[in-house]
């Protein structure tokens, strides 16, 4: 496979993810994941699951991951590529949907979107987060993880960056103690 | 106050080179997430670049439309702001920090990511994020969960993407359709005046409660 035929792959998929992304990132990893591990093979799921948690511990936009997915494929040029094919297409649509939204502010069909949309996308989002699941939880120990970082957000505000630095120092501490 | 005052905030427009500084400091701080709220205390409350209700319109605008609220909420300010050009250099200045270290990220990790220690703390860390998704989708679709029609939309999303393994094309086609017609606009009823207050009950939540995804 030559070296432009991915680029142009990797933008395909990559700008068809981005308009489909309704519900925001965690919406679209299952279907990310679909076509970047099992239709593409262009990462295994383990490098998935990585890619993902690199993406976790960086300040900004979710989802920057992406990036990380074309630098693995094709380089510098690969992650220039996915930046480009999956936030440059919303960044469009969004420009001009919001200037045509103005004028349809009163549209009961505006309304009609918002409310069909809203638990659509938290179906999509539980898809999200049992996709990363699926690659993470195999033992016990990654379970307690999860269950105690869901338990601490869900009672008190902390920083998320702070319970998913502490989940991987305990995952690495049961790892050289098993 | 007048209408056309609140909706003018403040007076003269910023320069491209204020409006990228901004977004850069709200993508280079927000670890761990919550970037809108970090942009609503730069735009809203130091800048005065809109107003609260402003804010609020951008971002119902932001969650309805497909990609990443953040970015999508840049977008508006920055058109707002400076127009197509400010809206570019907005969402640069939003995605460049994160960029530089997740790039940054993704070399060490390329060279290293055989290294036993590595990927332990790479599985705890998706293990956390597991939680953390969690969390987020249970606070954001608290209310949608409580409500029979919604949650058996919720239900036959998930059941379609995870268990079916539907296409996210296909099921934004079936279930996404299907939603909207049954929420389809009825004649004569009232509608829209409560609009943001689930996004005002939301904002009250402060920064890290639901603002990541």
């Amino acid at each position: 496979m030559s070296h432009g035929y991915k680029l142009v792959q990797l933008a395909a998929v990559f700008a068809l993810l981005s308009v489909m992304a309704v519900g925001g990132g965690t919406a679209v990893l299952p279907e990310m994941k679909r076509m970047t591990v099992n239709t593409y093979h262009w990462v295994t799921p383990d490098q998935f699951r990585d890619i993902y948690s690199l993406g976790q511990v960086a300040p900004g936009p979710n989802m920057l991951m992406v990036l990380l997915i074309g630098y693995r494929l094709a380089g510098a040029a690969g992650a220039a590529v996915v930046a480009l094919a999956f936030f440059l297409p919303d960044c469009i649509l969004t420009l001009f949907a919001n200037r045509v939204w103005l004028r349809y502010e009163h549209s009961p069909w505006r309304k009609a979107i918002q409310q069909g949309m809203a638990p659509v996308s938290i179906g999509l989002m539980l898809s999200g987060t049992y996709s990363i699941a699926r690659l993470s939880l195999f033992n016990t120990a990654g379970v307690v993880i999860a269950a105690a970082t869901m338990g601490v957000l869900l009672w008190r505000h902390v920083n998320p960056v702070i319970l998913i630095s502490v989940g991987g120092l305990v995952y690495l501490l049961f790892s050289k103690l098993a | 106050m007048a209408p056309s005052e609140s909706s003018k905030p403040s007076g003269e427009k910023p320069s491209l080179a204020t409006i990228f500084k901004i977004f850069l400091i709200a993508g280079a701080i927000s670890f761990g997430g919550g970037v809108v709220a970090y942009l609503r205390e730069y735009i809203v409350r130091d800048e005065k670049w809109l107003n609260d209700e402003q804010f609020l319109d951008a971002l119902e605008v932001s969650e309805t439309l497909p990609g990443l609220n953040s970015v999508n909420m840049s977008v508006i300010a920055g058109d707002r702001l400076r127009g197509t050009i400010g809206a570019m250099v907005a969402v640069v200045g939003l995605m460049l920090p994160g960029t530089v270290m997740v790039m940054t990220l993704g070399v060490l990790w390329s060279a290293n990511r055989h290294n036993a220690n590595v990927q332990a703390i790479l599985i705890g860390i998706a293990a956390a994020a597991v939680g953390l998704l969690t969390a987020v989708t249970l606070q954001l679709g608290r209310k949608q969960l409580m409500k029979p029609v919604d949650a058996a939309l919720i239900f036959a999303t998930f059941a379609e993407v995870s268990l079916m393994h539907v296409s996210l094309l296909m099921a934004l086609l079936t279930v996404g359709a299907l939603a909207v017609w049954i929420y389809r606009p009825v004649s004569g009823l009232p509608h829209g005046h409560e609009r943001f207050r689930h996004l005002h009950e939301r904002m009250q939540k402060g920064r890290h409660s639901v603002w990541r995804y």
